[in-house]
């Protein structure tokens, strides 16, 4: 059990408690294979009778819908983005984040507050008002940084998906390139800039994903043992003594 | 371009806002200052609380849901104000323009404080917003705006209430409590943001006339650069 630790200003009604679960974060830009890890590290994770739920940017019952239309169109502010994805953030953390860490789980979430603090800074808004807002965040238990070298690594993968290049993830509302591909290689690489000023302050764990899917997989599922099993040496150096004292006294 | 922080901006033209509790007669009173100012020839544009089209059917449904926590209540509506703020209230402002506001941040600072969230964090949230040239605080005693929203509406509705707390099932009795902590924060803010008491309880006409008379004071300038 850890204690919660909050950034700055905790949720209206929220006392720091213990809690059982694990939040652990994968981050990192566009393309990276987020989605493909966090796939695999729920199965092994489950194998090994781990409770997991996961979650990600834009998927809260709150405001997902309402940010996914707003894309659609071109008139999207970049203050008004940030607090609609604050506002998802803020939703799936009360309604999905915290209760699954206090009933045990582990929560896998694509992406958390570190990729709306980048896509701010890269935007020219103040990046203190941001993590300010964000102050409402809980300090995960682990931040997996998928980090590739080159921005071209990205534009292979998006080749290689058939998917096209996307109007946001090309930061097309920057007007940094003439085109989709120069505003996403442009765009891209200044997130990775962010990303990487980012790493020692938050204690991001970098894991090279420029390698073989195989091999990044065996680095996280280590990162992610070390976490777990952290916590079960613990418990057991503590002993069963206090353990029985709080049943008792509960 | 770095985001500037409430009360840096610049701008040529000029801001009024108009606050006050639920029943308070403000927006009446913001509507006869419109009909005047346009009839003097001013370009005055209009920007309502909860009026952003990108925002509107995620509020309403999580309305109708039941979705909010005091949180997401408070951020939702400030996304609602930020695209208000860089949709229709800047550019009018960088324009010279006028621009009348139907509620503004104050708002969301009492209400949001009423319903528990941290004075500090919600004005870091608003951060953003331009200061106003004037802000108009119709202040109505308690009992007075009750009166005027309960008569006037057949049910009082769940946030509006403040029923989502939970402090009694009770409408009107949580609407009363609710409402209590809301002037409570409003009357905090009268110092902090110089916010203009105007007295609600006063004929329409005796507080638009005084509305009026500190709205010209702010304009002066402007006629002479129109002239």
């Amino acid at each position: 059990m850890r204690e919660m630790t909050f950034y700055g200003t905790p949720l209206p009604g929220l006392e720091p408690e213990p809690y059982a679960g694990k939040l652990i974060v994968v981050e990192g830009t566009d393309g990276v294979g987020r989605s493909t890890h966090i796939a695999l590290l729920r199965s092994w994770l489950e194998s090994r009778g781990h409770a997991v739920i996961d979650t990600g940017m834009t998927r809260s019952v709150l405001a997902g819908r309402g940010i996914k239309g707003a894309k659609i169109g071109t008139t999207l502010g970049r203050l008004t983005m940030q607090l609609f994805y604050a506002t998802d953030f803020a939703d799936r953390l009360e309604n999905e984040m915290l209760p699954a860490l206090r009933a045990g789980f582990v929560v896998l979430t694509d992406r958390y507050i570190y990729s709306a603090i980048a896509r701010a800074a890269v935007r020219g808004v103040d990046p203190r008002w941001v993590r300010s807002i964000y102050g409402i965040a809980l300090v995960p238990d682990l931040t997996l940084y998928l980090r590739i070298n080159h921005t071209e690594e990205l534009v292979a993968r998006v080749l290689a998906s058939g998917s096209k290049f996307d109007y946001w993830e090309s930061g097309m509302d920057l007007h940094l390139g003439e085109d989709f591909y120069d505003s996403f290689v442009a765009y891209q690489a200044r997130l990775l800039r962010e990303f990487d000023a980012m790493s020692g302050e938050y204690g991001f764990r970098v894991v090279d994903a420029s390698r073989s899917i195989r091999r990044v997989a065996a680095d996280l599922r280590r990162a992610v043992a070390r976490v777990l099993e952290r916590d079960e040496t613990v418990t057991r150096a503590r002993g069963d003594k206090k353990a029985s004292a709080l049943v008792s006294s509960g | 371009m770095t985001m500037t922080s409430y009360g840096q901006h610049r701008f040529p033209g000029k801001l009024f806002v108009v606050e006050g509790t639920d029943g308070s007669g403000k927006s009446t009173q913001l509507a006869l200052l419109y009909q005047w100012l346009k009839s003097e020839g001013h370009p005055v544009f209009f920007s309502e609380w909860n009026s952003s089209s990108l925002v509107k059917d995620t509020t309403r449904r999580a309305k109708r849901k039941h979705l909010f926590t005091p949180a997401t209540f408070s951020l939702l509506h400030a996304t609602d104000f930020a695209d208000r703020t860089e949709r229709d209230i800047i550019p009018p402002l960088k324009a010279g323009a006028i621009v009348l506001a139907d509620r503004y941040i104050y708002t969301a600072f009492a209400r949001d404080v009423a319903r528990g969230c941290d004075r500090a964090w919600v004005r870091e949230v608003y951060r953003f917003a331009v200061r106003p040239t004037v802000a108009f605080f119709f202040r109505a005693p308690l009992d007075v705006a009750i009166d005027r929203i309960v008569s006037g509406r057949p049910r009082l509705k769940y946030y509006e209430a403040g029923l989502d707390m939970g402090w009694t099932d009770d409408p009107e009795e949580s609407f009363t409590l609710f409402q209590g902590k809301i002037l409570e924060e409003y009357d905090r803010m009268v110092e902090e943001f110089g916010l203009t008491v105007i007295d609600a309880t006063r004929s329409i006409e005796t507080q638009q006339r005084e509305m009026r008379q500190i709205v010209l004071r702010h304009l002066s300038g402007q006629a002479e650069e129109a002239a």
